[in-house]
């Protein structure tokens, strides 16, 4: 078999491979949302606000409730005590004025 | 066309057998250029689920949550507040919540603790996520000591283990009885530690909150919008975390695309003065050198983007799960609904592939258009 011919056969499974992936995140996502359910039902249920990804510090556990002073509770130019703090910060740039 | 495309092909096979001879060298480029786009794949599948998945599962959040702030801190609101917002037009409920944190010294995590009575536990009882179970290895019957405001330990027993599916909203969660919560904390009558606020128009939410801020100065009304619009920030391209993992595999990508654009190894040299002696055209070897670089920046970028799929939806991202770890005990085992953008997989795609491709010919061409018998004598 020519090189070529390998070559251009192993990109076209990748090309179907990748096609198959789209095909899977499609089915995934138009699902009935079985998988989600429990969750939604405790954020209707318990009035939840944040998902629950970083427990280290509180104003990581709940970013979207967290006040601007929060990452710097010890004085403002506190270095930062947790690592996911640098990565999470409150977005106050977002922030809206009513 | 047949001619032309029977020309592509002895030439693609030429560039086949150019890189097995230099096996080694661009098996390992393959595998370092893979692993770059599998970072940068991996993230860029990671943040779009998380996004798409926050703004799902927070669909029925409150509207809106009203906040006391006191010397810019977050402060128990008094009870009482409730009352005058739902007098608000357009207000159509107003429900007190009751939450906090809890530091387990035992395990070194943090719970999160709920107190709704809807359903309600039973008195001392409590419902825990799946997390909590994990942590302390807890079962239904089971009992967890958490210790109230004086350090005396009160035994709570484990009625029911929140589904595994709601990890991702409730692994650190305890429920327990509005009057459990009260006594635990030692929390003051009448306050609350935020209110709930929901309405029946949400276009006007904005106008609800304003008059909510004019009535109570001291509140911080934060909309359903804002809260979603959280997730976006933190999982922005420009946010922390993957600004940090993104720059890291953007610049390897540079220094990687820099070091092969600087500059071919005499051998490649000589194999162009040998080419452009026997005959070859410039465009021929520039046509062979761009086919060598669609070859490895081709099978790179598919093999990136499939095992960062596979990666992120398939292994729950096991890799970032130290960087959204940090400190905590505790972390939610979950897994995501796989989401493909196109768009962002194509600008992956011209990021990655194009540069590469760049960099391969350019110097190629430097090296083509010198004498045959300079490019093998060097």
């Amino acid at each position: 078999m020519r090189k070529s011919t390998l070559f251009l056969t192993i990109t076209s499974l990748n090309l179907i491979f990748c096609a198959l992936l789209a095909l899977h995140a499609r089915i995934c996502a138009s699902g009935p949302g079985a998988l989600r359910a429990p969750s939604r039902e405790l954020v209707r249920r318990l009035k939840l606000t944040d998902l629950c990804l970083f427990t280290e510090a509180r104003y990581t556990r709940n970013p979207a409730m967290a006040d601007r002073h929060a990452p710097f509770q010890d004085h403002p130019m506190a270095l930062e005590h947790f690592p996911t703090g640098s990565l999470v910060t409150p977005p106050s740039v977002h922030r809206e004025t009513p | 066309m047949k001619r032309s495309l029977e020309r592509h092909r002895n030439i693609l096979d030429f560039a086949l057998s150019s890189l097995s001879r230099r096996k080694g060298k661009n098996l390992s480029l393959l595998a370092v250029y893979s692993l770059i786009v599998f970072i940068i794949a991996s993230i860029v599948f990671f943040t779009q689920a998380l996004k798409r998945e926050a703004g799902l599962v927070l669909q029925d959040a409150p509207d809106l949550v009203v906040q006391r702030m006191v010397a810019g801190r977050h402060d128990p609101i008094p009870v009482a507040y409730a009352e005058k917002i739902s007098a608000i037009r357009g207000v159509s409920e107003v429900k007190p919540r009751f939450w906090g944190y809890y530091y387990d010294a035992v395990t070194g995590a943090n719970f999160t603790l709920v107190a709704c009575d809807d359903p309600p536990p039973a008195a001392e009882s409590i419902f825990i996520g799946s997390g909590v179970a994990r942590t302390c290895r807890l079962s239904e019957g089971d009992f967890l000591p958490l210790r109230d405001l004086n350090g005396a330990p009160a035994l709570f027993s484990v009625q029911e283990i929140l589904p595994a599916a709601s990890e991702l909203v409730a692994a650190d969660l305890i429920q327990m009885r509005g009057d459990d919560f009260r006594r635990l904390f030692d929390f003051p009558r009448g306050r609350a530690t935020d209110l709930a606020v929901g309405a029946a128009n949400q276009n006007e939410l904005k106008t609800i909150a304003a008059k909510i801020v004019r009535e109570f100065p001291d509140t911080r009304p934060i909309l359903k919008s804002e809260m979603l619009r959280t997730y976006d920030a933190v999982f922005d391209w420009r946010s922390g975390m993957v600004l940090v993992v993104l720059a890291v595999a953007v610049l390897s990508f540079i220094i990687f695309a820099w070091d092969k654009a600087t500059g071919l190894s005499a051998e490649e040299r000589k194999e162009i003065g040998i080419l452009k002696s026997i005959g070859w055209e410039t465009g021929d070897v520039l046509l062979l050198k761009t086919w060598e670089g669609v070859v490895i920046s081709l099978s790179a970028y598919f093999s990136g983007v499939i095992l960062g799929y596979l990666h992120v939806f398939f292994f729950s991202a096991s890799l970032f799960e130290h960087a959204l770890k940090g400190w905590s005990v505790l972390y939610p085992e979950f897994r995501l609904t796989p989401v493909i953008d196109p768009y962002l997989l194509c600008v992956l795609f011209l990021l990655t592939v194009g540069p590469y491709v760049v960099a391969t010919v350019v110097p190629s061409w430097l090296a083509a258009t010198v004498d045959p018998d300079a490019a093998m004598r060097s």
